[in-house]
């Protein structure tokens, strides 16, 4: 999938040496990205680096504590709210969650977007909801609530409502998550095709290595709040640093921490002089 | 010195509370709302927060309205002024109990339920998610519960003052026997619509604000857990309690007053 790196000259959002603290804990110290229009792009990390953190950033949900994040040629944090939320008819985000409205069908959950940002007749918006509900395989399932889902056909139909209207930019939190190997295979499909044919600018956080390396055309590794390797598959599969080898191939010792950050063990158990 | 130090905090804490109520009743009352979108939705919330408390607000009415017939005949008959037992039920339900009780009740049956619904559509990414569609959630889902909230309570006051006095109507007249004609004829000629009616109508106006506002800020505002959705329902309905008699206090004083 690896195109030549010239084809990534126009980015169409631009992080610079963004900073961002919860509670005292800094969780980005100074990232740098530039997503490019129109391709996948994979970011991927091991869990609590703040991948979802940082699609919330992109999306004018949280503000950074200085950096600049430019979506389409617009400041994100720096907008006001009127065309903050007119920027954000422009994109879809599945979140982890899935978070449905609990209070509607899942036919209706799919044609909310929809109903709220234009006036097409009842019949179009029929159409347009079962040609979304039939790509992620649950237009059987239309008249189901949300409480009567798996957790895998929850995070489908929210795929399915993210897409609804066609969005310049996709986000997919996790959309592997809970999936089967069928299921998985038609997601990595469906993303691939969005990214083909309508030329969505499409960014999946994944840690699923291989499906997202097979799909993406550019991918960045975070972990402890910088950007630790990035560049198209073929070069991340080759990359120098230990770090990234290490997340690749999921070894579990190495430079990367699997734990939260903890004081020394030996004081947890009550172990004198005990090493962490 | 800790106690000061920890008073000190919980001062700038609630300060730091009001301010963002503030801004966040500003937040959603100042936008122009959109009639065809928004329409539809208050009716769905009157119907949720309106008619579904009919049925506590009726009952409760009734048995108010037949203790204080039941009350008020014992205490003036032994003025023999039972006849103008009608004339105390009417202003004791019209100028307080009617406001008062249903501003309460209604703290406890929808204020506390649109606490939880919001809360929860927090706690699952609900409000996220419309919020990155482009929706935003205090014109959506905030707006319509507070404007229902604040329109259904002066109906529902209204309500309960008239069954109260058809309930009291029944203990004083059916049951004990005051004469019909003096029952009536007391209230009407004692009650005025603007000191009497008019005032009720303003206090429950008030409460139907206040109820609405704790009720839909404390879900907004909560913490997204279930810990934190049962705290913010249990401050609704304490807060709203409080905030009801302590402003009644104050209305009562300001409207009939006349020092
Ligand atoms: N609401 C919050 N308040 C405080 N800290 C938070 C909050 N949400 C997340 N965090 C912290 O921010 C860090 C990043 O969280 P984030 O959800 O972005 O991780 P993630 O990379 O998406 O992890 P995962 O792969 O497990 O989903 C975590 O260490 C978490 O402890
Ligand atoms: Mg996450």
């Amino acid at each position: 999938m690896s195109d030549t790196t010239d084809s990534f000259s126009e980015p169409y959002i631009e992080l610079t040496d963004v900073v961002f603290s919860r509670d005292d804990r800094r969780i980005f110290d100074g990232v740098s990205l530039k997503i490019p229009r129109g391709r996948i792009t994979a970011i991927m990390g091991p869990s609590g680096t703040g991948k979802t953190t940082l699609l919330r950033l992109i999306g004018g949900q949280l503000k950074p504590d200085s950096g600049s994040i430019i979506l389409a040629g617009e400041s994100v944090p720096d907008l006001k709210r009127k065309s903050l939320y007119q920027l954000r008819e422009k994109m879809g985000m599945l979140f982890q969650s899935g978070a449905l409205f609990t209070d509607l069908s899942v036919f209706e959950n799919v044609a909310f977007p929809i109903r709220v940002h234009t006036r097409l007749p009842e019949d179009m918006i029929r159409d347009i909801v079962l040609m979304k509900l039939e790509a992620v395989g649950l237009r059987g399932a239309r008249d189901l609530m949300p409480a009567q889902l798996s957790g895998g056909m929850t995070r489908r139909v929210a795929l399915a409502r993210s897409i609804a209207l066609d969005p310049e930019l996709i986000m997919y939190d996790e959309p592997f998550a809970g999936q089967d190997p069928i299921a998985m295979g038609v997601l990595v499909k469906l993303i691939r095709d969005l990214n083909h044919s309508m030329g969505m600018t499409s960014v999946l956080v994944s840690h699923d290595v291989p499906e997202s390396l097979s799909i993406c055309h550019h991918a960045c590794i975070v972990s402890d709040g910088r950007i630790i390797g990035e560049g198209t598959p073929d070069e991340l599969r080759n990359h120098p640093s230990a770090k990234v080898q290490q997340f690749l191939k999921g070894h579990p010792d190495g430079p990367v921490p699997f734990h939260y950050p903890a004081a020394n063990a030996g004081n947890d158990w009550g172990i004198d002089g005990g090493g962490g | 010195m800790q106690w000061l130090a920890d008073l000190g905090r919980q001062g700038r804490e609630l300060i730091e509370s009001l301010g963002r109520s503030g801004q966040f009743l500003a937040g959603f009352l100042l936008g122009v709302p959109n009639a065809r979108v928004g329409f539809p939705l208050l009716v769905k919330q009157l119907y949720f927060v309106g008619v579904l408390s009919l049925a506590i607000i009726v009952v409760s009415g009734l048995f108010i309205g037949m203790v204080l017939g039941l009350q008020g005949y014992t205490i003036l008959s032994d003025y023999g002024s039972e006849s103008a037992i009608g004339q105390m039920i009417a202003l004791t339900l019209v100028r307080e109990l009617g406001p008062v009780v249903t501003a309460l009740l209604f703290a406890g049956r929808a204020g506390s339920a649109l606490t939880a619904e919001i809360g929860l559509m927090k706690a699952t990414e609900q409000l996220s998610s419309l919020e990155m569609m482009g929706v935003d959630p205090l014109r959506r889902v905030v707006a319509p519960r507070f404007w229902a909230g604040f329109l259904a309570m002066p109906v529902l006051a209204a309500i309960f003052s008239v069954v109260g006095i058809w309930g009291g109507m029944l203990v004083g007249v059916e049951w004990l026997g005051v004469f019909e004609g003096s029952f009536w004829g007391n209230m009407q000629s004692s009650v005025s619509f603007t000191s009497d009616v008019l005032n009720g109508v303003i206090k429950s106006v008030v409460f139907g604000f206040v109820c609405a506002w704790i009720a839909v800020y404390q879900g907004y505002d909560c913490v997204p857990t279930s810990a934190g959705i049962s705290s913010a329902t249990t401050k609704t309905v304490v807060f709203s309690s409080l905030a009801v008699l302590g402003l009644d206090f104050v209305l009562t004083a300001v409207m009939f007053g006349d020092f």
